[in-house]
């Protein structure tokens, strides 16, 4: 598989703090790629950078071989890759449907008619007329992974998608990250929730301190010794079934 | 018939009516006294829509819009000397007044666009000192405390007053319009995402220093062509009354009270401030008072009406209709087959 998204060397200090101290990280084309590490390792930096809301000190990023280094946001969107926020970050005063239409490339009714296919997928299509801002908290990760999808970007990166949201949600949202992996959409994934990650990721990669400590399937991590002191003895979840090796 | 179909209805008629009572108004209140007042709040709907359209949409307040109306003033007065340009033709420099809006609005806006909040309020009211030093201390070119007079115009006072009603009734139309379709596109879509989440906005492809900047100009552009009608209308223009920081403070409690961001509440408080505002000036013609009443209002604005009276009336409206039913639905996470079941 040829590798579609790579950080190669980035570091990113905020002050005498290194959030990130070459940092490599490569995710495959049509894969699903987890992130994890404790907290304050880098992961969401690494996601700022990627996407250009924090400019790397050094190092560079590439998307299919093109250096998209320190580009601003938009064009890193319209290059292909797409996120969504740890704390979710939707526009509450416009309708949800509205929020579709601000990332639309499309003409008004193609627009209109995509982002409605979106919202159907993620199971909210029902909510398109109401203001954003009263949705629940789930209701509105769901939203964030639908806008992000309206652009059909190359690269969906989503932090903590299942982050403070209900089991049956959880299930849900890992559902529909297969079946757009299925589709062929490639993943980078930020989750603490380790059941959700080992279950969905074809690779995992664990941070700590700002630098890469370990990366590969998710069985190989599970047991790898260094990402045991990175999380401090903290529980990685229970052992899955052989064909995530 | 639906319900669609009524509300649209509706509000045709009702727009209808109001284009009637709009046109005959000056037939029917044919004394100059009653047709001034008019022939402000005119101006002032248009030019506190010009503001909404940037301010309102994208939530950078602006307290720098007078540099733009001043400017349209000051553009038409100079060039008109300059040309030695007379009578009626003198409208034929009303595009000029426009022009000069936007081409200050540009720099402007390129410095200004690149802080928020309230480093973006404090570098406007910046540039406008700036440009009310000028006028004051350019004295070949503005006239310096004189100012500059308009051409005059060779008509009755009565139809001088009527003229000028439906040349701003013309003008606030048009700034309506062009508002209505700005938040009907994509281009107001991003502006209100701005609003909203700017870093979000531009995450999701949106250019946002070029959505505001365009937004700005396109503002300061109406403004500067309302400017110079204002200053026709008026006959002359000093630096005091070109850059007027009142004129600010009025545009933003006028858009405040209405409702900010949507298109009838900034029309809806300039037909409330600006004839108030204008009778108490001609009535308590040193006291001040309305400028105190003024800075009264703004207070009980924010502390009892923070969202204006359109959304705040919107709001009763909708609670009215949704009596007895959940504020926010419960959480639905249906499959696509669900959902189409």
């Amino acid at each position: 598989m040829t590798v579609l998204l790579r950080t190669d060397g980035v570091h990113k200090a905020y002050g005498g703090v290194h959030a990130l101290d070459t940092c490599t990280v490569e995710v495959e084309e049509g894969s699903v790629a987890g992130l994890i590490g404790p907290n304050g390792s880098g992961k969401t930096t690494l996601f700022n950078v990627i996407t250009g809301y924090a400019k790397a000190d050094a190092g560079h990023v590439y998307l299919a071989g093109s250096n998209i280094t320190n580009v601003s946001p938009d064009k890193v969107f319209a290059l292909g890759i797409g996120r969504t926020f740890q704390l979710t970050r939707i526009f509450a005063s416009l309708t949800v449907l509205e929020n579709m239409l601000v990332a639309s490339p499309n003409g008004r009714a193609a627009a209109r008619r995509r982002a409605m296919d979106q919202l159907d997928f993620v199971g909210i299509a029902g909510h398109h007329a109401e203001l954003a801002g009263t949705l629940s908290y789930g209701q509105r990760k769901l939203l964030e992974l639908a806008y992000v999808l309206v652009a059909d970007p190359a690269v969906i990166l989503l932090d903590e998608p299942a982050g403070g949201v209900n089991l049956s949600l959880v299930n849900h949202i890992a559902d529909r990250i297969r079946e757009l992996n299925a589709a062929g959409k490639t993943f980078l994934i930020v989750e603490h929730n380790m059941e959700f990650v080992m279950g969905l990721c074809d690779r995992v990669t664990v941070l700590d301190s700002g630098t890469v400590v370990a990366s590969g399937p998710p069985g190989i991590i599970r047991t790898d010794r260094r990402v045991l002191n990175a999380y401090l003895g903290e529980d990685l979840g229970p052992e899955q079934p052989a064909e995530d090796e | 018939m639906d319900t669609m179909s009524r509300q649209r209805a509706a509000t045709g008629l009702a727009l209808v009516a109001l284009a009637v009572v709009a046109i005959v108004f000056p037939v029917v209140f044919s004394s100059p006294v009653v047709t001034n007042y008019a022939v402000y709040a005119l101006i002032f709907i248009a030019v506190v829509t010009a503001w909404n359209m940037f301010s309102g949409f994208s939530g950078y307040i602006s307290l720098g819009q007078a540099v733009f109306f001043g400017s349209g003033a000051y553009a038409v007065g100079i060039a008109a000397k300059a040309w030695h340009i007379n009578g009626v033709g003198v409208f034929a420099l009303l595009p000029l007044a426009a022009a000069v809006g936007a081409v200050i609005a540009v720099p402007f806006g390129l410095v200004a666009l690149r802080v928020r909040r309230h480093t973006f309020i404090v570098v406007t009211i910046a540039v406008f000192f700036i440009f009310q030093l000028m006028a004051f201390n350019l004295n070949s070119f503005t006239g310096g405390t004189i100012g500059m007079s308009a051409p005059f115009l060779p008509w009755t006072p009565t139809a001088f007053n009527d003229r000028f009603y439906y040349i701003t009734l013309a003008c606030a139309v048009a700034a309506v319009v062009i508002a209505v379709l700005v938040r009907r596109s994509r281009f107001g879509l991003q502006l209100r995402a701005i609003k909203d989440d700017e870093d979000r906005a531009r995450g999701l492809g949106v250019r946002a220093m070029r959505v505001k900047l365009a937004a700005f100009v396109l503002s300061a552009t109406i403004t500067g062509l309302v400017g110079g009608v204002w200053f026709l209308y008026l006959t002359q223009v000093l630096p005091q009354s070109g850059f007027d920081p009142l004129f600010d403070l009025s545009l933003v409690l006028m858009a405040f009270l209405g409702g900010l961001g949507t298109i009838s509440g900034p029309i809806i408080g300039a037909l409330l401030i600006e004839p108030g505002q204008l009778y108490l000036t001609i009535r308590y013609t040193n006291g001040y008072l309305s400028e105190i009443l003024l800075g009264a209002l703004f207070l009980l604005i924010v502390i009892f009406l923070p969202r204006g009276i359109v959304p705040t009336v919107g709001e009763w409206l909708r609670r009215l209709r949704t009596r007895g039913r959940p504020a926010v639905a419960p959480v639905q996470t249906s499959t696509r087959a669900e959902t189409r079941a």
